[in-house]
């Protein structure tokens, strides 16, 4: 009788269990999946799209163009959200293949190779394996909405020779081949070819280039600021201001001007300092115990002696006097770099070369990461750069390279803005605040979070310079936020959750 | 019989839940019911886990409980921003008791326990959103336990009980939010560490200053689980990666923090008890769940940095009759985890407790007792600020976080018996 009184009793318990614990399903207030889809495209109209720009409007990254990187660009991206309002076909010039190296009849280029994947074994980056199949003189047929060409600068988008197969013969090359595989003729323009399809949206992001070769080459060549004939210039120059607005103005009203009643988007320049190819690798890159310190203090010794010698014969002032002596101790220590602004005080002593240790206030480019403490003479066991042997002008930005960066850059910068003010119809994007927010705190997007450190930060590819398909889905977010926002539309943004970030070996 | 019922159990239903990070306060069916406040109660066995002191005041001879609770878990993840959702599968998990206690003489009591006060199980789906925190995490801890008390005078008695743990912890997460082999399929790593022991204790003292009142005190001492040489496994990596990370042991060590509790119990006429207690736990101990590897990658880092945090318990029961016990109760359990902190395996904020209970007494010396526990969880935003934490000053964290929506349901069978 006692144990069939407790089996019941237990057996009651459990039907009650089961319904009381399966019966607790709760749900959030505003569960996702079931938010409004009122979408609309408000004042715009996006039945022809088109992206206007370089390599940040192709969808290049990994220092490469290849059709995963083209699929996310920020542009394809737009033009599937854009679909949900009306947009139509976004057609890209796609690659060949996933590599991204580039053949100039049937042989492949050193100055074009296929894209970087992470060697985690020995912590860098190398091109992937494989033979790439893009020939750039099998030219596609076909209006392109997107009309990002990498490498190209301001004044290239109305260059007649740019698309020509020939101007990559040429010495210095007149031609550019991501452009010349889809240029509509041998003497078309990218501006010509974009405005021709009438686009009733466009977007544009030119100007990276002006000032961005000039960094990437550590500041080699020629600030032309006061040189407006862009035709005299080197291909690492910044673009004089003046020539940038002419030449920026003439872009936007071709586009404008090809569909009066399109409306359009344009996009700043971001700053260098924000992007990991000028920020990873530290002035003070170079450790040493208190032995070697010493060793190198002892080798430098009769330079500083020298240094001293200019110092009282008057040849420099105290200020660089003391900038330009070196010396070494246990620690990370500034790297030795050459600097074109110092005196020349070679007459005191040959030896005494334009050299000091780099300061906060330089930038090494990236490239040195693997440079530095390697022999630039492998017989010379004292000729390790950054140590023995100073750093070259194409390593370091100086702070009156950075300068003329900045000068010329917020010229830039003022002149699209401006441009931008001046049309109802156009909106200005602030990009560089995108990328200022992702160098300093990160940008958090509601699930994950991305930020500018190099190979880990997931925000820029292993080029250093180019996003990551995520920050690139990122930046497309919140260009649709000020499409919202300007023209009165309701576009969805995208999960950047769904986009990738860099690729290991 | 009870195989037989906990067979149904398990097939019905599932799980582990938690109160407070991963301390699953679920050690007496009576208790339970009154909203788990027992450090001042002195009616039964599963007074050698509350508060080892009433094990002399026991009526009793010898008093035994056992009791197992089924619990359902559930948590809920989603971002508004960028559209992802994702929810917890239920995985079998099962916190069970044993309690017995014998008067050595009229002042002393000798007894054991067996109990599961620390626990975690959580199963996301295979690469959710935060799966580079946690795929699927298993905590189980036992804890074992002799246990002596003496009553030092009619009105106090003391009592003491070393706890001898065993633990298990298996997680499971990828190694990013990305990464991947040349397959698409994402790379991960599973740490195991199973028969983990460790020692700790158990001691409190119960005054009674007038009859109907009591005063219970009851300290459980902090225990430090250290695996040590515990298994890693590297799965789905990269050609570049396979030399690096590379299968090894690892060493962690997973905290469970001192709870101190503080009660009264008060005796309303015979029949009705009302029972208050105030749990403290010292989760600040709990600073961060780093793993070192054994193969020269660099050790994990996982902030946790919780702070000490309160349960504040109520609970009443009223003997309808000879036979029936009826329990109620209620508690308010504050997280231990920090804004900024809230990793995936343990997403909790404030929560809040309702309880019932029944007891049947089956004869004089048996009786049956069922708890029910509803736990009430607000939906909060939170966010875990580490994400990628190691030593290199260089690398910058990232964040990872949403909505979170967390349901525990239990209901638990206990049997009491004494002669």
């Amino acid at each position: 009788m006692i144990q069939l009184k407790n089996k019941k009793l237990k057996l009651t318990g459990l039907v009650i269990a089961c319904a009381l614990i399966s019966a607790c399903d709760r749900n959030f207030s505003n569960p996702v999946g079931e938010a409004d889809k009122n979408y609309s495209s408000g004042t715009a109209d996006f039945t022809t799209f088109v992206s206007v720009g370089d390599s940040l409007t192709a969808g290049y990254g990994n220092a490469a163009l290849y059709i995963e990187g083209q699929e996310d660009s920020y542009p394809a991206i737009l033009a599937q959200q854009f679909a949900k309002v009306g947009g139509g076909e976004f057609k890209q010039p796609l690659m060949a293949d996933n590599l991204g190296g580039l053949l100039f009849g049937g042989n492949p280029s050193p100055d074009f190779p296929n894209r970087l994947v992470l060697n985690v074994e020995t912590k860098t980056p190398e091109p992937i394996a494989g033979t790439p199949t893009t020939e750039v003189s099998s030219v596609l047929t076909g209006a392109f909405n997107n009309m990002g060409v990498p490498g190209a600068k301001s004044f290239h988008l109305v260059s007649n020779s740019y698309g020509d197969f020939n101007g990559l013969l040429t010495d210095p090359a007149t031609a550019n081949p991501y452009y010349v595989r889809f240029a509509s003729t041998p003497t078309a323009t990218i501006i010509g070819d974009a405005a021709a399809q009438q686009a009733s949206f466009f977007v544009m992001w030119i100007g990276n280039n002006d000032v961005l070769s000039y960094a990437t080459a550590g500041g080699v060549g020629v600030d032309q600021t006061g040189n407006p004939d862009p035709s005299t210039y080197g291909s690492t120059d910044i673009t004089d201001p003046t020539a940038f607005e002419g030449v920026y103005s003439g872009l936007v009203d071709a586009m404008t001007a090809s569909n009066p009643s399109n409306k359009g988007v344009l996009i700043n320049i971001p700053d260098i300092k924000a992007i990991p190819y000028f920020t990873t690798v530290p002035y003070n890159a170079l450790p040493l115990t208190q032995a070697e310190a010493d060793a190198l203090n002892a080798a430098y010794a009769d330079y500083n002696t020298g240094v001293q010698g200019a110092l009282g014969a008057g040849l420099i002032d105290q200020n660089e006097a003391t900038l330009r002596t070196i010396s070494f101790s246990q620690g990370q220590n500034p790297v030795v770099i050459l600097d074109e602004d110092l005196t020349d005080i070679t007459a005191v002593n040959a030896a005494l070369v334009k050299m000091r240790q780099a300061t906060a206030n330089d930038l090494l480019v990236l490239t040195t990461r693997s440079k530095i403490g390697t022999l630039a003479d492998p017989n010379n066991a004292n000729s390790a750069w950054g140590v023995g042997v100073p750093l070259e002008d194409s390593d370091v930005l100086i702070p009156s390279e950075i300068s003329a960066i900045d000068t010329a850059r917020t010229a830039f910068n003022a002149t699209i803005k401006a441009k931008a003010d001046a049309d109802d119809d156009l909106l200005f994007f602030d990009v560089e605040a995108v990328l200022d927010e992702l160098s300093t705190t990160g940008i958090y997007y509601g699930s994950g979070s991305i930020n500018a450190r190099y190979a880990t930060g997931d925000g820029f590819s292993l080029d250093g310079v180019h996003p990551t398909p995520r920050a690139y889905s990122i930046i497309a977010n919140r260009i649709i936020k000020t499409i919202n926002e300007g023209f009165n539309a309701n576009i969805p943004t995208v999960n950047p959750d769904n986009y990738p970030t860099i690729f290991v070996k | 019989m009870k195989i037989k019922t906990l067979i149904i159990a398990s097939m019905c239903l599932s799980t582990s839940a938690y109160a407070g990070g991963y301390r699953v306060a679920l050690q007496g069916q009576t208790a339970l019911g009154m909203g788990h406040a027992g450090v001042a109660m002195t009616e039964n066995a599963e007074v050698v886990f509350f508060n080892p002191a009433s094990m002399s005041l026991l009526n009793a001879d010898t008093s035994s409980a056992i009791g197992l609770t089924l619990i359902n878990s559930k948590t809920k993840y989603q971002s508004s921003i960028s559209q992802a959702a994702s929810e917890t599968e239920s995985p079998i998990g099962t916190p069970f008791y044993i309690y017995y206690t014998k008067k050595y003489n009229p002042n002393i009591a000798l007894g054991f326990a067996m109990y599961t006060p620390y626990g975690n199980s959580v199963t996301w789906p295979r690469d959710w959103p935060g799966s580079h925190l946690v795929n699927n995490i298993s905590l189980k801890t036992i804890y074992a336990q002799p246990t002596i008390s003496y009553k030092v005078n009619n009105k106090i008695s003391v009592g003491f009980g070393p706890t001898f743990v065993n633990g298990y912890v298996e997680l499971n997460r990828n190694l990013s939010s990305t990464l991947a082999d040349e397959n698409g399929s994402r790379s991960n790593v599973t740490l195991r560490a199973t028969g983990v022991t460790a020692w700790g204790y158990n001691v409190g003292m119960l005054v009674k200053p007038v009859k109907p009142l009591s005063i219970g005190i009851n300290y459980r001492s902090r225990v430090d689980l250290k695996a040590r040489n515990r298994t890693a496994d590297f799965e789905n990596l990269p050609s570049s990666m396979q030399n690096v990370y590379t299968d090894t042991t690892f060493d962690a060590n997973l905290v469970l923090p001192a709870e101190l509790t503080l009660g009264i119990a008060y005796n309303f006429g015979s029949r009705t008890t009302v029972a208050l207690d105030i749990n403290r736990s010292f989760w600040s101990a709990y600073k961060s769940l780093d793993v070192a590897f054994d193969n020269g990658l660099p050790t994990s880092r996982g902030p946790r940095n919780y702070q000490d945090a309160n349960v504040y318990r109520l609970g009443i029961q009223h003997k309808l009759n000879n036979t029936v016990t009826l329990r109620a109760g209620t508690y308010y359990d504050q997280t231990p985890i920090q804004d900024g902190y809230q990793a995936p395996e343990t997403p909790r904020n404030n929560s809040l407790g309702v309880t019932a209970g029944v007891g049947y007494q089956l004869n004089k010396r048996m009786a049956v007792d069922v708890s029910f526990l509803y736990l009430h969880f607000t939906e909060f935003n939170g966010r875990y600020d580490y994400v990628g934490h190691d030593d290199d000053p260089t690398t910058q964290d990232k964040s990872f976080g949403g909505d979170y929506l967390s349901t525990v349901t239990s209901i638990g069978f206990g049997f009491n018996y004494k002669y």
